[in-house]
């Protein structure tokens, strides 16, 4: 733990440490050697498998994976996919090549666009897209942005389209275009996933998912798309800890440098833009301050938002945790079927209603 | 007003609850403090509203105190549909 920390007390009248950057700190040397052992054990004696596969999108999370993969498993045992599709951003493969070859892995390239095309996916997503912007073509791009949540309202989606002219325009999404946009570009999420799959498949391999902890408690993953996998190595990490652990492990700079997108729409997206409420390294405090008990007040006065502004963050974390936590269950059971099986299924009675 | 609570509750019976009446809310309880609704549920709320009682829900209405709770939309509607010039 940093030597900086300071104490003070928290409103449940305990010490805890100042609401700051250095409550992340940690010895990564020993963490890393302890998700590497927890790999291995993982694979021999749960899993059963000889490797993992690693889908690389470039970013700081799948990076960071790999490369624990390796120092856990030795390079052999790891396999890197590149699985860009239209929409990615050029930069991504060429970022996911440059790890794959730093870490001396084996990889390939697979576009998935041709798939995705067959399934439907682009003409589906721009098929609701015309329908709130008729004029939109295959040459124009596109985002959907989060709106409401923050100012105190009720979230809701906004899509945001720019002309070949780089005109834009930003209109309020209805229902039905909103949930088939968001339908349509889950499809890249989840033949990511066929294809990792396969490749675990053919080598005996696991999948590894890549969320940090900031994605995997609020649920800013696709059911069966990126939220599937075998194991999760990062999950318990905050994204300012899987920095921390990739600058340990000498990732190649343009990786530590990636600013984390969603690489998902063809407009650039950052992850606050369309989820979370704030960037990530505010929302990592944020979160910490929700599990170890901070009030709004001292998050405000950490980030430098108003207090009401924090509340409303920490209300927005709390809600997405509980409105996401389904996306985390296997499917749901009349009765418990391996009742010695552990599951994480949560259906219980919903809160009792006074009259 | 009576009319429109009677219609939005009918229709959160059927859409949301699938006819389990003992799981109605009261007219003043919030949907979101007793997770009856996420985002997406508001977004076919306000979706019925503007198509049950011919109005628009502008961006800046899309907040809790007119839509989190039977009164709240009561309220807001009626007020909506006096404005309205049809």
């Amino acid at each position: 733990m940093s030597g900086n920390s300071q104490c003070s007390p928290s409103p449940k009248g305990h010490h805890t440490k100042a609401l700051n950057a250095d409550v992340f700190t940690m010895d990564y040397g020993v963490e890393v050697e302890r998700i590497s052992q927890w790999i291995r054990r993982t694979l021999s004696s749960t899993l059963h498998k000889r490797g993992v596969v690693v889908a690389i999108s470039g970013g700081i999370d799948s990076s960071a994976c790999a490369a624990l993969a390796v120092k856990a498993l030795g390079p052999k045992k790891v396999y890197g996919l590149l699985l860009p599709e239209r929409d990615s951003q050029g930069t991504s493969s060429a970022r996911g090549k440059q790890l794959a070859e730093h870490l001396g892995i084996g990889y390939e390239q697979h576009d998935i666009a041709p798939a995705l095309e067959a399934l439907g996916c682009y003409r589906q997503r721009d098929e609701a897209i015309r329908r709130v912007v008729p004029a939109y073509s295959e040459h124009w791009k596109s985002k959907i942005a989060i709106a409401g949540g923050l100012e105190g309202g009720i979230s809701y989606f906004r899509l945001i389209v720019q002309d070949p002219d780089g005109k834009q325009q930003d209109v309020r999404l209805s229902l039905s275009e909103y949930l088939q946009i968001v339908a349509a570009t889950n499809y890249k999420q989840r033949v990511r996933k066929t294809v990792e799959y396969f490749h675990a498949d053919r080598l005996n391999y696991a999948v590894t998912g890549t969320p940090n902890r900031l994605e995997y408690d609020q649920g800013f993953f696709v059911r069966n798309g990126d939220g599937s996998a075998d194991l999760k190595p990062i999950a318990h990490l905050y994204k300012t800890q899987v920095y921390a652990i990739a600058r340990h492990l000498k990732l190649p700079e343009s990786v530590l440098a990636a600013v984390p997108t969603t690489d998902t729409y063809s407009l650039p997206q950052g992850q606050d833009e369309f989820y979370f409420a704030l960037p990530y390294a505010q929302m990592d405090l944020a979160l910490w301050a929700l599990n170890q008990g901070h009030s709004a007040d001292e998050l405000a006065a950490s980030i430098g938002i108003t207090e009401a502004q924090a509340q409303r963050v920490l209300d927005d974390i709390q809600n997405k945790r509980r409105t996401t936590r389904t996306l985390h269950c296997v499917a749901e059971l009349v009765e418990p079927v391996l009742h010695h099986m552990d599951t994480i299924n949560v259906t219980a009675p919903p809160p009792a209603l006074s009259p | 007003m009576n009319d429109i609570k009677g219609q939005v509750r009918q229709y959160f019976l059927d859409n949301f609850l699938f006819g389990a009446s003992d799981r109605m809310p009261a007219d003043s309880h919030s949907f979101m403090e007793h997770q009856l609704l996420d985002s997406t549920g508001f977004l076919e709320l306000v979706l019925f509203l503007e198509e049950q009682f011919d109005m628009k829900v502008g961006d800046e209405e899309m907040i809790p105190e007119h839509l989190d709770s039977f009164d709240a939309i009561a309220a807001f509607v009626a007020r909506k549909c006096e404005s309205s010039p049809t």
